[in-house]
Protein backbone atom coordinates (compact mmCIF):
# COMPACT_ATOMS: atom_id res chain seq x y z
CA UNK A 1 0.00 0.00 0.00
CA UNK A 2 1.31 2.97 -0.82
CA UNK A 3 2.06 5.68 2.09
CA UNK A 4 -1.15 7.82 2.35
CA UNK A 5 -0.50 11.20 1.23
CA UNK A 6 -2.08 14.24 2.64
CA UNK A 7 -4.87 15.54 0.14
CA UNK A 8 -3.78 19.14 1.12
CA UNK A 9 -1.52 20.57 -1.70
CA UNK A 10 1.37 22.35 -0.24
CA UNK A 11 0.00 25.74 -1.50
CA UNK A 12 -3.18 26.68 -2.06
CA UNK A 13 -4.03 28.58 -5.60
CA UNK A 14 -4.44 31.91 -4.33
CA UNK A 15 -1.37 31.63 -2.37
CA UNK A 16 0.73 30.88 -5.47
CA UNK A 17 -0.83 33.57 -7.34
CA UNK A 18 -0.89 36.34 -4.15
CA UNK A 19 3.04 35.06 -3.77
CA UNK A 20 4.23 35.50 -7.52
CA UNK A 21 2.22 39.68 -7.67
CA UNK A 22 3.79 40.13 -4.65
CA UNK A 23 7.35 38.69 -6.02
CA UNK A 24 6.83 41.58 -9.13
CA UNK A 25 5.32 44.17 -7.07
CA UNK A 26 8.29 44.02 -4.19
CA UNK A 27 10.71 43.88 -7.25
CA UNK A 28 9.51 47.08 -8.81
CA UNK A 29 9.55 48.50 -5.40
CA UNK A 30 12.99 47.85 -4.37
CA UNK A 31 14.36 48.35 -7.79
CA UNK A 32 12.96 51.87 -7.74
CA UNK A 33 13.60 52.47 -4.13
CA UNK A 34 17.03 51.98 -5.04
CA UNK A 35 17.06 54.76 -8.14
CA UNK A 36 15.29 57.33 -5.29
CA UNK A 37 17.94 56.27 -2.68
CA UNK A 38 20.56 57.30 -5.40
CA UNK A 39 19.03 60.67 -5.93
CA UNK A 40 19.91 61.45 -2.33
CA UNK A 41 22.05 58.91 -0.39
CA UNK A 42 21.70 59.10 3.46
CA UNK A 43 24.32 56.30 3.61
CA UNK A 44 27.99 56.49 2.38
CA UNK A 45 27.20 54.34 -0.55
CA UNK A 46 25.29 54.24 -4.18
CA UNK A 47 23.15 51.33 -5.65
CA UNK A 48 24.27 50.97 -8.87
CA UNK A 49 22.82 52.51 -11.71
CA UNK A 50 22.30 49.19 -13.71
CA UNK A 51 20.14 47.53 -10.68
CA UNK A 52 18.44 50.95 -10.83
CA UNK A 53 14.21 50.83 -12.65
CA UNK A 54 13.02 54.14 -14.40
CA UNK A 55 16.53 55.71 -15.21
CA UNK A 56 16.44 58.86 -13.33
CA UNK A 57 14.27 59.99 -10.05
CA UNK A 58 11.04 60.97 -11.74
CA UNK A 59 10.72 57.61 -13.64
CA UNK A 60 11.83 55.80 -10.69
CA UNK A 61 9.29 57.39 -8.33
CA UNK A 62 6.67 57.19 -11.16
CA UNK A 63 7.38 52.86 -10.84
CA UNK A 64 7.28 53.06 -6.92
CA UNK A 65 3.88 54.73 -6.54
CA UNK A 66 2.88 52.75 -9.19
CA UNK A 67 3.38 49.55 -7.88
CA UNK A 68 2.61 50.51 -4.13
CA UNK A 69 -1.04 50.28 -5.21
CA UNK A 70 0.24 46.64 -6.33
CA UNK A 71 1.67 45.80 -3.63
CA UNK A 72 -0.86 47.14 -1.26
CA UNK A 73 -3.86 45.29 -3.09
CA UNK A 74 -1.68 42.25 -2.71
CA UNK A 75 -0.57 42.52 0.58
CA UNK A 76 -4.25 43.24 1.87
CA UNK A 77 -5.68 40.46 0.49
CA UNK A 78 -2.99 37.82 1.56
CA UNK A 79 -3.78 39.21 5.11
CA UNK A 80 -7.43 38.85 4.92
CA UNK A 81 -6.49 35.10 3.14
CA UNK A 82 -4.17 34.30 6.26
CA UNK A 83 -6.68 35.54 8.57
CA UNK A 84 -9.87 34.06 7.46
CA UNK A 85 -8.60 30.44 6.12
CA UNK A 86 -6.56 29.57 9.11
CA UNK A 87 -3.02 29.69 6.78
CA UNK A 88 -1.60 32.11 9.65
CA UNK A 89 -2.33 30.37 13.05
CA UNK A 90 -1.75 26.77 11.38
CA UNK A 91 1.32 27.62 9.17
CA UNK A 92 2.88 30.94 10.52
CA UNK A 93 2.40 30.64 14.25
CA UNK A 94 5.70 30.60 16.10
CA UNK A 95 6.53 27.32 17.89
CA UNK A 96 7.77 26.46 21.20
CA UNK A 97 10.84 28.72 21.65
CA UNK A 98 12.31 24.99 22.07
CA UNK A 99 11.54 23.62 18.76
CA UNK A 100 12.71 27.31 17.39
CA UNK A 101 16.17 26.63 19.23
CA UNK A 102 16.24 23.04 17.99
CA UNK A 103 14.90 24.10 14.41
CA UNK A 104 17.66 26.87 14.38
CA UNK A 105 20.25 24.84 15.29
CA UNK A 106 19.72 22.22 12.63
CA UNK A 107 19.59 24.79 10.07
CA UNK A 108 22.83 26.37 10.98
CA UNK A 109 24.13 22.39 10.76
CA UNK A 110 22.70 22.21 7.43
CA UNK A 111 20.62 19.53 8.64
CA UNK A 112 17.27 20.33 8.74
CA UNK A 113 14.65 18.36 7.54
CA UNK A 114 12.13 20.31 4.95
CA UNK A 115 9.00 18.84 4.15
CA UNK A 116 6.82 20.59 1.34
CA UNK A 117 3.74 22.07 2.89
CA UNK A 118 4.72 22.13 6.27
CA UNK A 119 6.61 24.96 7.57
CA UNK A 120 9.12 24.23 10.33
CA UNK A 121 10.24 26.40 13.27
CA UNK A 122 13.09 28.31 11.24
CA UNK A 123 10.39 28.97 8.25
CA UNK A 124 7.54 29.96 10.70
CA UNK A 125 10.29 32.55 11.86
CA UNK A 126 11.44 33.96 8.74
CA UNK A 127 7.50 34.14 6.80
CA UNK A 128 6.15 35.68 10.13
CA UNK A 129 9.37 38.26 10.41
CA UNK A 130 8.99 38.96 6.95
CA UNK A 131 5.45 40.14 6.61
CA UNK A 132 5.77 42.36 9.24
CA UNK A 133 8.59 43.65 7.45
CA UNK A 134 6.26 44.33 4.68
CA UNK A 135 4.00 45.74 6.85
CA UNK A 136 6.48 48.71 8.20
CA UNK A 137 7.53 48.83 4.87
CA UNK A 138 4.60 50.21 3.89
CA UNK A 139 3.53 51.62 6.69
CA UNK A 140 6.63 54.40 6.74
CA UNK A 141 6.14 54.10 2.94
CA UNK A 142 3.00 56.16 3.51
CA UNK A 143 4.24 58.44 6.34
CA UNK A 144 7.01 59.72 4.08
CA UNK A 145 4.18 59.97 1.43
CA UNK A 146 2.56 61.91 3.48
CA UNK A 147 3.94 63.58 6.18
CA UNK A 148 1.05 66.40 6.93
CA UNK A 149 -1.97 64.41 5.73
CA UNK A 150 -0.85 61.26 7.91
CA UNK A 151 0.86 63.36 10.33
CA UNK A 152 0.05 60.91 12.89
CA UNK A 153 1.55 58.09 11.07
CA UNK A 154 4.34 59.91 10.92
CA UNK A 155 4.84 61.17 14.23
CA UNK A 156 4.23 57.39 15.21
CA UNK A 157 7.96 56.82 13.50
CA UNK A 158 9.24 59.58 15.35
CA UNK A 159 8.92 62.27 12.44
CA UNK A 160 9.57 62.46 8.65
CA UNK A 161 13.54 61.80 8.51
CA UNK A 162 13.76 58.80 11.03
CA UNK A 163 10.41 57.26 9.01
CA UNK A 164 12.73 57.99 5.86
CA UNK A 165 15.57 55.77 7.38
CA UNK A 166 13.16 52.60 8.74
CA UNK A 167 11.93 52.57 5.38
CA UNK A 168 15.70 52.23 4.42
CA UNK A 169 16.30 49.69 6.75
CA UNK A 170 13.18 47.83 5.93
CA UNK A 171 14.34 47.57 2.70
CA UNK A 172 17.57 46.27 3.84
CA UNK A 173 16.10 43.53 5.67
CA UNK A 174 13.32 42.57 2.46
CA UNK A 175 16.65 42.19 0.60
CA UNK A 176 18.44 40.10 3.08
CA UNK A 177 15.15 38.01 3.37
CA UNK A 178 15.09 37.33 -0.80
CA UNK A 179 18.96 36.34 -0.68
CA UNK A 180 18.12 33.54 2.50
CA UNK A 181 14.88 32.41 0.64
CA UNK A 182 16.21 31.88 -2.72
CA UNK A 183 19.32 30.41 -1.21
CA UNK A 184 17.24 28.03 0.43
CA UNK A 185 15.12 27.67 -2.49
CA UNK A 186 18.30 26.43 -4.69
CA UNK A 187 19.23 23.73 -2.36
CA UNK A 188 15.65 22.11 -2.38
CA UNK A 189 14.10 22.90 -6.09
CA UNK A 190 10.76 21.15 -5.10
CA UNK A 191 9.94 23.97 -3.59
CA UNK A 192 10.16 26.42 -6.48
CA UNK A 193 8.18 23.20 -8.44
CA UNK A 194 5.38 23.71 -5.38
CA UNK A 195 5.05 27.23 -5.29
CA UNK A 196 3.88 27.26 -9.24
CA UNK A 197 2.73 23.95 -10.18
CA UNK A 198 -0.29 21.88 -7.90
CA UNK A 199 1.73 19.51 -5.92
CA UNK A 200 0.61 17.59 -2.89
CA UNK A 201 1.86 18.29 0.58
CA UNK A 202 4.70 16.00 2.09
CA UNK A 203 2.49 13.42 4.63
CA UNK A 204 2.08 14.85 7.89
CA UNK A 205 4.43 12.51 10.29
CA UNK A 206 8.26 12.82 9.41
CA UNK A 207 9.29 9.11 8.59
CA UNK B 1 23.24 91.38 -0.06
CA UNK B 2 24.71 90.32 -3.01
CA UNK B 3 25.14 86.59 -4.00
CA UNK B 4 28.06 84.42 -3.60
CA UNK B 5 31.00 84.88 -6.19
CA UNK B 6 29.67 82.94 -9.03
CA UNK B 7 32.73 80.75 -9.48
CA UNK B 8 32.24 77.42 -10.99
CA UNK B 9 32.95 74.29 -8.85
CA UNK B 10 33.08 70.63 -10.16
CA UNK B 11 30.27 69.69 -7.71
CA UNK B 12 27.75 72.80 -8.96
CA UNK B 13 28.14 70.73 -12.47
CA UNK B 14 27.78 67.04 -11.22
CA UNK B 15 24.49 67.05 -10.97
CA UNK B 16 23.99 68.10 -14.81
CA UNK B 17 26.65 65.63 -15.99
CA UNK B 18 24.83 62.81 -13.82
CA UNK B 19 21.14 63.51 -15.49
CA UNK B 20 23.20 63.44 -18.64
CA UNK B 21 25.05 59.96 -17.70
CA UNK B 22 21.79 58.66 -16.78
CA UNK B 23 20.22 59.35 -20.30
CA UNK B 24 22.81 58.04 -22.12
CA UNK B 25 23.11 55.02 -20.59
CA UNK B 26 19.42 54.06 -19.79
CA UNK B 27 18.67 52.74 -23.73
CA UNK B 28 19.97 49.56 -24.30
CA UNK B 29 22.20 49.09 -20.97
CA UNK B 30 21.51 45.78 -19.08
CA UNK B 31 19.74 46.17 -15.79
CA UNK B 32 18.08 44.10 -13.09
CA UNK B 33 14.84 46.23 -13.76
CA UNK B 34 15.49 44.34 -17.83
CA UNK B 35 15.26 41.30 -16.31
CA UNK B 36 11.78 41.17 -14.66
CA UNK B 37 10.01 44.47 -15.92
CA UNK B 38 10.19 47.01 -18.63
CA UNK B 39 13.55 49.07 -18.55
CA UNK B 40 13.36 52.17 -20.84
CA UNK B 41 10.29 53.58 -19.31
CA UNK B 42 11.03 56.24 -17.84
CA UNK B 43 7.97 58.99 -18.83
CA UNK B 44 10.33 60.25 -21.22
CA UNK B 45 9.63 57.95 -24.73
CA UNK B 46 6.02 57.67 -25.54
CA UNK B 47 5.96 53.79 -24.92
CA UNK B 48 2.55 51.68 -23.75
CA UNK B 49 4.21 51.57 -20.43
CA UNK B 50 5.34 55.50 -20.17
CA UNK B 51 1.58 55.97 -20.64
CA UNK B 52 0.96 53.66 -18.36
CA UNK B 53 2.40 55.45 -15.50
CA UNK B 54 1.63 58.63 -16.71
CA UNK B 55 -1.69 57.10 -16.04
CA UNK B 56 -0.88 55.80 -12.54
CA UNK B 57 0.58 59.21 -11.72
CA UNK B 58 -2.76 60.81 -12.29
CA UNK B 59 -4.61 58.14 -10.62
CA UNK B 60 -2.09 59.18 -7.53
CA UNK B 61 -2.97 63.29 -8.01
CA UNK B 62 -6.83 62.41 -7.46
CA UNK B 63 -5.92 60.13 -4.60
CA UNK B 64 -3.51 62.81 -3.16
CA UNK B 65 -6.93 65.20 -3.56
CA UNK B 66 -9.09 63.38 -1.90
CA UNK B 67 -6.55 62.89 1.27
CA UNK B 68 -6.07 66.54 1.27
CA UNK B 69 -7.37 68.31 4.23
CA UNK B 70 -6.87 72.29 4.27
CA UNK B 71 -7.44 72.16 7.83
CA UNK B 72 -4.23 69.94 8.53
CA UNK B 73 -1.29 71.95 9.42
CA UNK B 74 2.39 71.16 8.77
CA UNK B 75 4.43 70.75 11.91
CA UNK B 76 6.01 74.52 12.83
CA UNK B 77 8.93 73.98 14.81
CA UNK B 78 11.44 76.41 17.16
CA UNK B 79 13.98 78.41 15.88
CA UNK B 80 16.44 75.97 17.33
CA UNK B 81 15.49 73.30 14.91
CA UNK B 82 16.59 75.57 11.68
CA UNK B 83 18.75 73.93 9.46
CA UNK B 84 22.10 75.52 9.37
CA UNK B 85 23.75 75.61 6.74
CA UNK B 86 20.48 75.97 4.35
CA UNK B 87 21.19 73.52 1.65
CA UNK B 88 20.38 75.90 -2.12
CA UNK B 89 18.30 73.90 -4.57
CA UNK B 90 17.32 74.80 -7.98
CA UNK B 91 17.00 73.13 -11.14
CA UNK B 92 20.77 74.97 -11.92
CA UNK B 93 23.67 75.66 -10.01
CA UNK B 94 23.90 78.47 -7.42
CA UNK B 95 26.31 80.51 -9.97
CA UNK B 96 23.35 80.36 -12.26
CA UNK B 97 21.34 82.38 -10.20
CA UNK B 98 19.16 85.05 -11.26
CA UNK B 99 19.74 88.56 -10.20
CA UNK B 100 16.79 91.23 -10.43
CA UNK B 101 16.47 94.46 -9.02
CA UNK B 102 14.12 94.54 -6.36
CA UNK B 103 13.01 98.13 -6.74
CA UNK B 104 11.82 97.57 -10.60
CA UNK B 105 10.62 94.01 -10.27
CA UNK B 106 7.05 93.90 -10.11
CA UNK B 107 4.85 90.82 -9.62
CA UNK B 108 2.46 89.84 -12.82
CA UNK B 109 -1.08 88.93 -12.08
CA UNK B 110 -3.65 87.55 -14.91
CA UNK B 111 -6.23 85.45 -15.16
CA UNK B 112 -9.66 84.44 -13.34
CA UNK B 113 -8.85 87.75 -11.51
CA UNK B 114 -10.70 90.75 -10.76
CA UNK B 115 -7.45 92.82 -10.65
CA UNK B 116 -4.71 92.97 -12.96
CA UNK B 117 -2.17 95.64 -11.42
CA UNK B 118 1.27 94.99 -10.88
CA UNK B 119 2.61 94.19 -7.17
CA UNK B 120 5.65 96.12 -6.04
CA UNK B 121 7.12 94.82 -3.24
CA UNK B 122 6.63 97.87 -1.25
CA UNK B 123 2.99 96.81 -2.26
CA UNK B 124 3.28 93.17 -1.15
CA UNK B 125 4.94 94.60 2.41
CA UNK B 126 2.24 96.31 3.45
CA UNK B 127 -0.34 93.69 3.52
CA UNK B 128 -0.21 91.30 6.35
CA UNK B 129 2.50 89.47 6.56
CA UNK B 130 2.83 85.13 8.40
CA UNK B 131 6.00 84.03 9.47
CA UNK B 132 6.89 80.59 9.38
CA UNK B 133 8.96 77.87 10.27
CA UNK B 134 8.39 74.54 8.73
CA UNK B 135 9.88 71.48 6.90
CA UNK B 136 11.11 71.91 3.58
CA UNK B 137 10.90 68.41 2.12
CA UNK B 138 12.43 67.89 -1.34
CA UNK B 139 11.68 64.97 -4.24
CA UNK B 140 14.85 63.25 -3.60
CA UNK B 141 14.07 62.41 0.07
CA UNK B 142 16.18 64.68 2.23
CA UNK B 143 14.67 67.50 4.22
CA UNK B 144 15.61 70.82 5.94
CA UNK B 145 13.83 73.16 8.31
CA UNK B 146 13.75 76.67 7.80
CA UNK B 147 12.33 80.42 8.39
CA UNK B 148 10.33 82.37 5.85
CA UNK B 149 8.29 85.18 6.45
CA UNK B 150 5.25 87.23 3.56
CA UNK B 151 1.79 87.58 2.15
CA UNK B 152 -0.38 84.45 2.51
CA UNK B 153 -1.71 83.31 -0.87
CA UNK B 154 -5.36 83.31 0.65
CA UNK B 155 -5.20 86.95 1.46
CA UNK B 156 -3.39 88.28 -2.03
CA UNK B 157 -6.27 85.56 -3.82
CA UNK B 158 -8.98 87.47 -2.31
CA UNK B 159 -7.13 91.04 -2.45
CA UNK B 160 -6.95 90.57 -6.10
CA UNK B 161 -10.52 89.36 -6.46
CA UNK B 162 -9.54 85.67 -7.89
CA UNK B 163 -12.15 83.18 -8.42
CA UNK B 164 -11.62 80.81 -5.36
CA UNK B 165 -13.44 78.51 -7.50
CA UNK B 166 -10.61 78.50 -10.26
CA UNK B 167 -8.95 75.07 -9.71
CA UNK B 168 -5.35 76.29 -10.56
CA UNK B 169 -3.23 78.67 -9.54
CA UNK B 170 -0.23 79.02 -11.49
CA UNK B 171 3.14 80.83 -11.03
CA UNK B 172 5.60 81.99 -13.98
CA UNK B 173 9.78 82.59 -12.48
CA UNK B 174 12.20 84.72 -14.35
CA UNK B 175 14.78 82.31 -14.20
CA UNK B 176 12.72 79.97 -16.51
CA UNK B 177 11.09 77.37 -13.82
CA UNK B 178 7.28 77.51 -13.51
CA UNK B 179 4.62 75.62 -11.33
CA UNK B 180 1.43 75.38 -10.42
CA UNK B 181 -1.12 74.20 -7.67
CA UNK B 182 -4.74 73.44 -6.89
CA UNK B 183 -6.66 75.65 -5.58
CA UNK B 184 -7.27 74.21 -2.12
CA UNK B 185 -3.75 73.88 -1.40
CA UNK B 186 -3.16 77.57 -2.65
CA UNK B 187 -5.89 78.40 0.15
CA UNK B 188 -4.51 76.64 2.82
CA UNK B 189 -2.97 78.60 5.75
CA UNK B 190 -0.08 78.25 5.22
CA UNK B 191 0.74 78.92 1.96
CA UNK B 192 2.60 82.15 1.40
CA UNK B 193 4.61 84.10 -0.60
CA UNK B 194 7.37 84.83 1.18
CA UNK B 195 9.52 87.89 0.97
CA UNK B 196 11.45 87.00 3.66
CA UNK B 197 13.86 84.06 4.67
CA UNK B 198 15.29 83.77 8.21
CA UNK B 199 14.05 87.51 8.93
CA UNK B 200 15.52 88.87 6.11
CA UNK B 201 14.29 89.81 3.34
CA UNK B 202 15.33 87.41 0.67
CA UNK B 203 18.60 87.21 -1.26
CA UNK B 204 18.71 86.05 -5.01
CA UNK B 205 19.69 82.41 -4.25
CA UNK B 206 16.94 81.85 -2.11
CA UNK B 207 14.47 83.17 -4.22
CA UNK B 208 14.89 87.02 -4.35
CA UNK B 209 12.16 89.13 -4.13
CA UNK B 210 9.57 87.34 -3.81
CA UNK B 211 9.04 82.83 -3.65
CA UNK B 212 5.95 81.08 -3.07
CA UNK B 213 6.33 78.65 0.27
CA UNK B 214 3.93 75.93 0.54
CA UNK B 215 4.88 73.35 3.02
CA UNK B 216 2.04 71.06 2.05
CA UNK B 217 4.22 70.04 -1.05
CA UNK B 218 6.86 68.94 -2.24
CA UNK B 219 10.22 71.37 -2.50
CA UNK B 220 9.57 71.98 -6.58
CA UNK B 221 6.37 73.57 -5.56
CA UNK B 222 7.49 76.28 -3.29
CA UNK B 223 8.88 78.50 -6.44
CA UNK B 224 11.79 80.98 -6.27
CA UNK B 225 11.99 83.88 -8.20
CA UNK B 226 8.10 84.65 -8.42
CA UNK B 227 7.72 87.31 -12.09
CA UNK B 228 3.43 86.35 -12.24
CA UNK B 229 0.79 84.41 -10.91
CA UNK B 230 -2.25 83.17 -12.46
CA UNK B 231 -5.57 81.71 -11.74
CA UNK B 232 -7.20 79.60 -14.58
CA UNK B 233 -9.07 76.48 -14.86
CA UNK B 234 -6.43 75.15 -17.80
CA UNK B 235 -3.74 72.76 -16.56
CA UNK B 236 -0.80 74.73 -16.90
CA UNK B 237 1.80 72.34 -16.03
CA UNK B 238 4.92 73.49 -15.02
CA UNK B 239 9.12 72.57 -15.38
CA UNK B 240 9.41 69.73 -13.22
CA UNK B 241 5.62 68.57 -13.80
CA UNK B 242 6.16 68.60 -17.86
CA UNK B 243 8.88 65.88 -17.51
CA UNK B 244 7.55 63.60 -15.09
CA UNK B 245 7.31 64.47 -11.81
CA UNK B 246 3.75 64.14 -10.27
CA UNK B 247 1.60 67.37 -10.16
CA UNK B 248 0.10 67.38 -7.20
CA UNK B 249 3.16 66.64 -4.74
CA UNK B 250 1.12 66.67 -1.40
CA UNK B 251 3.13 66.02 1.71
Amino acid sequence: MRPLRSARPAHPVPIRIMHWIGVYAIGCMMFSGWEIYDASPSLPFLFPQWAGLGGWLGGALAWHLSAMWLLFADGLAYLAYGIATGHFRRDLAPLHPREVGRDLGAALRFALPHRIGHYNAVQRLLYAGIIIVITFAVATGLAIWKPIQFGWLTGLFGGYPIARGIHLAMMGLIAAFVVIHVTLVAFYPRTLVSMIANTSADPETTP
Amino acid sequence: MSPKPPIVRHDDLKPEFGRLRRRGLLRGGFSLGALTLLTGCDLSTHSGVDAALEAMLRFDDRIQEALFDKSRLAETYPASAITHPFRFNAYYPEWQVRIIDPATWRLGVSGLVRETRAWSVADLRALPQQRQITRHICIEGWSQIGQWSGVPLHVFLKRIGADLRAKYVSFTCFDGYSTSIDMPSALQSQTIMALDFESRPLTPEWGAPLRLRIPTKLGYKSAKNLQSIAVTNKYPGGYWENQGYDWFAGV
